[in-house]
């Protein structure tokens, strides 16, 4: 018998299931084994947190006052460590009349990266608001023109020192990076092996020897009197470290880039510079967001170790400002959590920054 | 025959140390002439057609192509390349960047054509091989009879006076090879110097004037369609040919 075909007319998707109490079935008590640990989990968290509310809200000190801070010692946070010396750990000695200049300069620059996270605003004006933006936050830091009192780079510190370091570090490391990661492909074997090289050795040593040879081992190589600036050394420090990772990051994504997509754009007479900024590095990137950002991130966090050079960024101005003071020298700990709090909300934006960067660059990718 | 737009001298190469894949390669291709390349996998097919734009360097024996000689010469090398489109099996088009994009790319930069004029000839272009509306989307969101034919209209972009395909329809599916080879004939009908390497005897018989057969590197037989499927020469030839074409 022969079969006729039947098409099966078109009908809507099934409704989804939303709601909570959808999504917990789902997700917290779908089988025995979920089960079981949601409420594992559940009572660990029930025994833990009780105590840690405890010490952290209900036992502890808000108001400034060093005597309920010594009552309430081994039972309840003593917060007011963060009320009494927040100035002095988010700018560190900076002279104190003069502090509301690190304030714009750091909201100069917060603004700056604001923008260039933007996508409406990826345009070729932000090359020159970069370069403006730096000159105004090095008159405002350093002082010494426009009637502004001359502050050296020694007494700069806290969050704004942290938070140029970390900009800096990754605007003058990532296109190293890119430029290393592309030499260590090159087919001229002198500059493939130098950039091999220079990752492999800084890769080899941690930062804080950099960061010491940068300080101290440079200065003998240069003329009496002619070494340049801590700061300076220490940001060269901090970007040749941070290249050496974000270029092994980089090629990462080179190696991934097929082969055909360079001998495309070979046979249509594009030079090599060409290739790797239309075709390579646009591909490339794109994959190795997350990878980069982790470098970011890590730079961002790397930038504590400076004060191992007496530059007093976040993590070193928290020290300077407690140890110095032998009242509240007992409270470290708040004033630990208290920055890393800090150093956690800017590291969570950069990770959700990466998680969007990825978005769109996914978006031109869609089959 | 008038001078050739393509020749090739004694050409020897060798992958590594050991590997010889070109064996004394001579040919001669005279302006406006439509090669078809075929003979079994790894003979060297994609290999020579790869010399003719330098994506592959030979060894020995020397290759012309427009009448500069291909050497290390880099500036003659992109002056070659910008007479030579060629059209990849797996298409290889930029998956990044629009289909227009694709095609406006080397316009822009290595012919620096103003943007709404490499844009008007990559529309023009993209009308040739009928697929104009689909200007806006991204390679992966076309069918691959589609990108074959944008990765044509891409290599079409540039003038080229010589186009290369080296197995265009090998990775597409049985209903798409007629579009991208219906694409194919129309050009050949045009009078553009083509080179193809591909086993659609179909075509080969329709459009070229010449078919080379290839083994072990080197050319074998070559002989106009007619000829060269009713009365092949060598063993080999007549060996291949009943296995491609099933009988
Ligand atoms: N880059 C390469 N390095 C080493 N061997 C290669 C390379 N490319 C191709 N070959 C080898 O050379 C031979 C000829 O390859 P190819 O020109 O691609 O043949 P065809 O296109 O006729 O199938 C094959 O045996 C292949 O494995
Ligand atoms: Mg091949």
């Amino acid at each position: 018998m022969a079969s006729v075909f039947q098409p099966i007319p078109p009908r809507p998707a099934p409704v989804r299931t939303t709601g909570y109490v959808a999504w917990a079935r789902a997700n917290l008590f779908g089988d025995w084994r979920s089960t079981t640990t949601t409420i594992v989990l559940a009572l660990v968290a029930l025994w833990l947190l009780p105590g840690m509310a405890q010490w952290a809200i209900f036992q502890a000190v808000f108001h400034p006052s060093l005597e309920s801070c010594q009552a309430a010692r081994g039972t309840g946070a003593c917060w007011a460590v963060v009320a009494e010396k927040y100035r002095y750990i988010i700018l560190g000695r900076y002279p104190y009349d003069e502090q509301w200049r690190p304030v714009v300069a750091t909201l100069l620059l917060m603004g700056l990266l604001g923008v260039s996270c933007t996508r409406r605003f990826w345009r070729p004006w932000l090359v020159p608001l970069w370069i403006a933006v730096l000159a105004g936050y090095f008159v405002l830091m350093a002082g010494g023109v426009l009637g502004l009192s001359k502050v050296t780079t020694d007494l700069w510190g806290g969050l704004p020192l942290t938070i140029m370091l970390a900009t800096l570090g990754i605007v003058l490391a990532f296109p190293l990076a890119v430029l290393v990661a592309l030499g260590r492909r090159s087919k001229l074997p002198a500059i493939r092996t130098m950039c091999i090289v220079y990752v492999e050795l800084v890769r080899g040593v941690p930062l804080i020897s950099v960061l010491f040879m940068a300080s101290f081992l440079f200065p003998l190589f240069m003329p009496v009197g002619k070494s340049p600036d801590v700061l300076l050394r220490v940001l060269v420090g901090i970007t040749l470290f941070a290249a050496a990772y974000l270029a092994e990051s980089v090629r990462g994504g080179l190696q991934a880039v097929p082969k055909g997509q360079v001998e495309a754009a070979a046979t249509l007479g594009l030079t090599y510079w060409q290739t790797q900024r239309k075709i390579v590095l646009p591909q490339a990137l794109a994959m190795v967001v997350p990878a980069v950002m982790n470098n970011f991130i890590a730079i961002f966090k790397d930038t504590s170790l400076v004060t191992i050079v007496s530059l007093y960024e976040l993590t070193g101005s928290l020290g300077l400002a407690l140890n110095a003071d032998a009242d509240w020298r007992p409270y470290k700990l708040e004033g630990y959590f208290f920055i890393a709090a800090i150093y956690f909300a800017f590291c969570f934006a950069m990770s959700r920054y990466s998680l969007w960067i990825e978005k769109q660059v996914s978006v031109s990718r869609t089959r | 025959m008038s001078e050739p737009i393509i020749k090739f001298e004694k050409v020897n190469k060798w992958y590594g140390d050991d590997f010889h894949v070109l064996r004394d390669i001579d040919l001669e291709v005279a302006p406006g002439e439509r090669i078809v390349i075929c003979g079994p996998s790894g003979s060297g097919k994609s290999t020579l057609i790869r010399c003719i734009n330098r994506l592959e360097e030979h060894q020995e024996g020397r290759i012309f192509v427009t009448g500069t000689e291909l050497t290390d010469d880099v500036k003659a090398v992109e002056r070659v390349r910008r007479e030579v489109g060629m059209v990849f099996q797996q298409f290889n088009l930029f998956p990044h960047l629009t289909v227009l994009e694709n095609l406006t790319l080397a316009p822009m930069w290595v012919g620096k054509t103003p943007k709404a004029k490499a844009e008007e000839i990559a529309m023009r272009q993209l009308e040739r091989v009928r697929i104009a509306e689909q200007a806006r989307k991204y390679p992966l969101q076309l069918s691959g009879g589609q990108q074959q034919r944008v990765a044509i209209a891409r290599a079409l972009c540039l003038k080229p006076k010589i186009m290369l395909f080296d197995e265009p329809t090998s990775a597409l599916d049985p209903e798409m090879i007629k579009e991208v080879l219906e694409v194919m004939i129309e050009l050949a009908g045009q009078g553009m110097t083509m080179i193809c390497v591909t086993h659609e005897m179909g075509f080969a018989k329709a459009v070229a004037n010449r078919v080379i057969f290839m083994d072990q590197g080197q050319i074998v037989e070559q002989a106009p369609p007619e000829e060269f499927f009713s009365r092949p020469k060598s063993e080999r030839t007549k060996d291949f040919l009943s296995k491609i074409l099933g009988h």
